[in-house]
């Protein structure tokens, strides 16, 4: 078994590369320090974070690919899940199919619901299946537990330590037991719990509790799904926990890989736009307010269409299925990036217009920087507070759109497993009587969960890059 | 004013151009006619013949740009690019790949699309203002926050839940409504119903939060401080004075949606079942009717222009103070 990524793959790794990279870069300029920490007092946005960062993990897991049959590290944690099939439904946590049929049991024909393959072969009936449900759940409540009491810990001891010396000048008493040594030892307890308090903030709180609670339902859901399917089973028998969960690949790639090839293009254009004018700012104008004329669903789908055909026609390309939807998915992203870069590249342009006739500018270009010089070093980090609320305001649009194109018709290949596919094939079950509403509602509740902490990000995000926002605030 | 119009409408026809060329690229350029034919008929053992037959038959069989077969004008009138794509200046649609004339459809399909589009949209505004304010006049409270978490949530649900959950319950549970479906006349009100209300609070989280934006910044101008000063209350300043400032930018907003307002909803009439445009677009997608989606294109994109030019007359009429040269 050896690595073998696929092209959405490497894209992916390297636009995480690039955002750490940039992260890093920006920490080192207190402005955007000030931004981040302005980012991270809020614990909106530090319970978001933690539970996009758990989203994140699984999209990276789920992005490294080994070579014989592209099977992922996730399916490879996940397994057997992803490859036992029942015979159709099964509800949730059920032991058994959802429909009856008629079977020979001893001899006798009988109306039963037949067992399901996959379920444990301890687990006899309900009560035997409760029991195991609790005991997964405390196991996972003492870990999950334990693992963030003592991060928590952990998290207090580094605070006291970094910060001790404010906080012992700040609170005076400890200060007094150093000098003298006469401090009753009650009071001096006092003082050190006076200490520990000020180390838990709000925030600490908020994120230890999202953290606690990600973890549970991580362990619960994983050691669940070892002997049960957690979710139930859809049409053709498949897990519906396995397919939710290898949908956040999907979301994630659609998110961040139509950002890396949107903003070269607004970037550049936008830039060079506003920067030089003349006749170069005419040519571009024309082009991003054609493109931005068609409206956006159907030049996409009309780029999509094309593509298609393309795939369809050129086989040879595209060996194994998994390439083919690769392929696809890695289109989508481009023709979604192309189609709306239109935007931030209008706002680029009228920064860029803005900025170049400000006093820094002007100093560079009379000390004779050339125009590349100025734009890489003096315009480029003065527009990145633009690019990044951009990218995280399109990032939860984004993932919805994905579901919307996937039902018209255009969005990632059938074959990939997405929130859109799964919502597409489970449109008609609400009709079934009885109703099956778990695999419409497992990818509802994951989308949901994932755009939600998606916008609270985004909405601090802004709160704290946006200039305009301070000055009113 | 007349000479401003002229000049935009003048300035409109090099964008049409170019939206014409682009989708002709797509659709002639990517793919030739003869993998489009080869789509339709079936990927594997198609003949030769059966594909030039298809092609003749649909007018494809033509060079792109140039005939050289042709004699005088022809030479550029028998092509592809004339007789597809130049066409569709005059609104001259042909007919579609199944056969059937497109502009015949349009005409017909547009009403649906509008009982459903029109009432969704002015429904949707007012409702859209009536939650900004309340969140503007609860400003920086409980209420607002809890407002605001709410836009957010409701942002972040996916439209297809709403339209799958309102026709499951409205529909399915107690039916009030018919799931899907329509209508002529005012029949057809009571399948308009649900795809209206769906519409309505699906647009809700987006438009109050940005509303409430828009009513917080005129907020902070000077005007409402001399209003406050003058003794007015709260509320009255909010009807009177920002509510008047702040329907610029939204009436603008929406102004450049109006014309597009023909072009329907694609999923919302594809569950809902209306015969609307956006159905239509659907169902030419799936059966890959990519002359259908070519003459959606360019109707979509001059329908998206002709409101950027009511969206700049409106504001003369809002504001005063703008003028047009």
């Amino acid at each position: 078994m050896s690595l073998g990524l696929l092209w959405s793959d490497k894209c992916f790794f390297l636009v995480l590369i690039v955002i750490v990279v940039l992260i890093l870069n920006g920490l080192r300029s207190p402005p955007t320090r000030l931004a981040f920490m302005r980012i991270f007092s809020k614990p909106v946005s530090v319970a978001s974070a933690i539970v996009l960062l758990f989203f994140l993990i699984i999209g990276v897991l789920d992005s490294i690919h080994f070579k014989p049959n592209s099977r992922s590290l996730l399916d490879n944690i996940l397994s057997p899940i992803g490859d036992v099939y029942e015979k159709t439904y099964s509800s949730p946590l059920a032991l058994t199919l959802y429909a009856s049929e008629v079977l020979m049991v001893d001899g006798r024909v009988k109306l039963t619901h037949p067992r399901l393959n996959y379920v444990k072969p301890t687990l006899k009936n309900n009560a035997q299946k409760w029991m195991f449900i609790r005991q997964v759940l405390l196991d996972a409540l003492w870990v999950s537990g334990l693992l963030v009491l003592g991060l928590g810990l952990l998290t207090i001891i580094f605070k006291i330590c970094t910060r001790k010396f404010l906080i012992m000048s700040s609170s005076c008493k400890l200060g007094e037991i150093s000098k003298d040594g006469t401090m009753p030892i009650t009071e001096q307890l006092f003082a050190y719990a006076e200490m520990i308090k000020r180390c838990i903030s709000k925030t600490l709180l908020t994120g230890l509790l999202t953290l606690f609670i990600c973890l549970l339902l991580v362990i619960a859901s994983y050691w669940l799904s070892r002997g049960l399917h957690l979710l139930g089973t859809g049409k053709i028998g498949q897990d519906i926990f396995y397919a939710t969960v290898k949908s956040i690949r999907t979301g994630l790639m659609i998110g961040i890989l139509t950002t890396l090839f949107m903003m070269p293009l607004a970037l550049l254009l936008g830039i060079a736009a506003g920067y030089f004018g003349g006749i170069i700012d005419d040519v571009i104008q024309y082009i991003y307010t054609t493109l931005s004329s068609i409206p956006g669903v159907l030049l996409i789908t009309a780029s999509v269409l094309s593509m298609q055909t393309y795939i369809a026609n050129h086989p040879e390309q595209f060996t194994t299925l998994e390439e083919n939807a690769d392929a696809r998915l890695l289109a989508l992203c481009f023709i979604l990036g192309v189609t709306s870069w239109t935007s931030l590249c209008r706002l680029l342009r009228a920064e860029a217009m803005k900025l170049k006739e400000v006093d820094y500018v002007l100093a560079a270009k009379a000390l004779g920087s050339g125009p590349f010089k100025i734009i890489f070093k003096h315009l480029l980090p003065n527009v990145m507070h633009i690019v990044v609320i951009t990218f995280v305001l399109d990032f939860s649009f984004l993932v919805l759109a994905e579901a919307v194109l996937s039902y018209v018709g255009v969005g990632v290949s059938p074959l990939t497993i997405s929130w859109g596919n799964m919502i597409n094939a489970a449109r008609l079950e609400l009709a079934r009587e009885p109703l099956v509403w778990w695999p419409m509602l497992a990818a509802f509740g994951f989308m949901f969960t994932f755009v939600l902490a998606s916008n609270l990000l985004a909405d601090a995000v802004e709160d704290a890059f946006n200039p305009r926002h301070h000055s009113s605030a | 004013m007349m000479h401003y119009l002229f000049r935009r409408l003048l300035y409109a026809i090099p964008i049409l151009m170019g939206i014409n060329i682009l989708t002709f690229a797509l659709f002639f350029m990517v793919n030739t006619p003869d993998d489009m034919a080869r789509m339709q008929l079936g990927q594997k053992n198609v003949s030769p013949i059966a594909i030039e037959q298809w092609k003749v038959e649909r007018g494809y069989n033509l060079p792109l740009f140039y005939n050289t077969e042709t004699t005088g004008m022809q030479h550029f009138s028998q092509t592809l690019f004339f007789q597809k794509s130049f066409r569709l200046f005059i609104f001259d649609f042909g007919r579609s790949d199944a056969g059937r004339d497109i502009s015949y459809d349009v005409s017909h399909r547009m009403w649906p699309s509008l009982a459903i589009a029109v009432p969704a949209l002015i429904l949707g505004m007012a409702l859209n203002i009536l939650f900004a304010m309340m969140m503007a006049f609860f400003r920086s409270t409980r209420l607002d926050l809890v407002g605001v978490m709410f836009c957010i949530m409701l942002m972040s649900i996916s439209s297809m839940f709403y339209i799958i959950g309102g026709q499951y319950f409205f529909g399915k549970l107690l039916r009030l409504v018919p799931i899907s479906g329509y209508d002529t006349g005012f029949n057809s009100i009571k399948f308009v119903l649900l795809p209206v209300l769906v519409a309505v609070i699906a647009g809700l989280g987006s438009g109050g939060r940005w509303y409430r934006t828009l009513f917080l910044e005129e907020m902070n101008l000077d005007y409402v401080r001399t209003a406050r000063a003058k003794g007015l209350s709260e509320y009255s300043i909010l009807l009177h004075h920002v509510l008047k400032n702040a329907m610029l930018p939204i009436l603008t907003g929406i102004v450049v949606l109006i014309p597009s307002l023909f072009m329907g909803s694609l999923i919302l009439e594809s569950f809902f079942g209306v015969p609307g445009l956006g159905s239509y677009m659907i169902d030419a997608i799936q059966q890959q009717d990519f002359a259908i989606v070519r003459a959606m294109v360019f109707l979509g994109s001059v329908l998206y222009i002709i409101g950027l030019v009511l969206t700049d007359i409106s504001y003369t009429f809002v504001d005063p103070r703008v003028k047009l040269a």
